[in-house]
């Protein structure tokens, strides 16, 4: 029961979070809605068991990617018509285009699901479990992010010395 | 409405609202955490419908979607920099001359 209402408390927070997105103005009240969804996704991953996942949402997403991005805002003190007028020209397109999609989704949501298969009863989803699969089973993928992680460094010394010679 | 027709249709929801603050929005980060949000969206049906699954492998999978996503933030974000650099604005409408 406690964990229904919750789930239902997760969901409209982060339906909330996401909405506040598209309506305030500074971009750091922005950073801050989507900390909030993505706080209040890692409670919904919690309440279906999938703490892994969960715990990974809140530090990698949260702890790293929304640092990273409240630093940029930060970094970048300019003041120009985009801090001041929220909308861009396709305000009209787009929130009938976001009527038409949500409709088209509605309208796939209101077919009869699927049967439901085994529900997890979270002994797939443990750390132990996890991590075993992972590096037994996974370990060539693991490995292969590493790489990508590398290639995503050092394009950013590249793109970082870019800035340096449009500078100078 | 179950559990699961819940989640998907916030998933679903939360797509369909990055997307709108993808064209909407006019400053440039804030179009860049709409992208943002709209991966989570389709983070979260991965994660219901692997819970369903009862399988390791979707978990995985999530993970190794997050780190793209952080790879994908490490770029994105000195881009942005780069570009605020150069035309001293965020504002989309300076970036037209991108048009091809």
């Amino acid at each position: 029961m406690i964990e229904q209402v919750l789930l239902w408390f997760f969901a409209a927070a982060a339906l909330a979070g996401g909405l506040m997105m598209l309506v305030l103005r500074h971009p750091m009240r922005v950073a801050l809605a989507l900390i909030a969804t993505m706080l209040a996704l890692a409670g919904i991953y919690a309440l279906l068991g999938v703490h892994v996942i969960a715990v990974f949402q809140v530090l990698i997403y949260v702890g790293a990617v929304m640092v990273f991005m409240v630093y940029a805002i930060m970094l970048l003190d300019v003041r120009d018509p985009s801090f001041t007028h929220r909308y861009s020209g396709y305000l009209l397109p787009g929130l009938v285009g976001l009527a038409v999609l949500a409709g088209a989704f509605a309208l796939g949501l209101g077919a009869p699901a699927p049967a439901a298969g085994p529900a997890s009863t979270g002994a797939e989803f443990g750390v132990q479990r996890f991590s075993i699969d992972f590096l037994r089973d996974y370990w060539l993928y693991f490995e292969l992010t590493s790489v990508l992680l590398v290639a995503a460094v050092v394009a950013a010394i590249a793109i970082l010395k870019a800035k340096r010679r449009s500078n100078g | 409405m179950d559990n699961t027709q819940l989640l998907l249709a916030l998933s679903t929801a939360l797509f369909a609202v990055g997307l709108a603050g993808v064209v909407i929005r006019r400053n440039l980060l804030v179009m860049l955490m709409c992208m943002e949000l709209m991966l989570n969206g389709v983070v979260l049906s991965l994660v219901t419908l692997s819970q369903q699954a009862a399988s390791t492998t979707g978990a995985v999978l999530v993970f190794l979607v997050f780190v793209v996503a952080a790879a994908e933030i490490a770029i994105a974000v000195p881009i942005v920099l780069l570009l605020a650099r150069r035309k001293h604005t965020l504002d989309l409408d300076a970036f037209t001359d991108l048009k091809g």
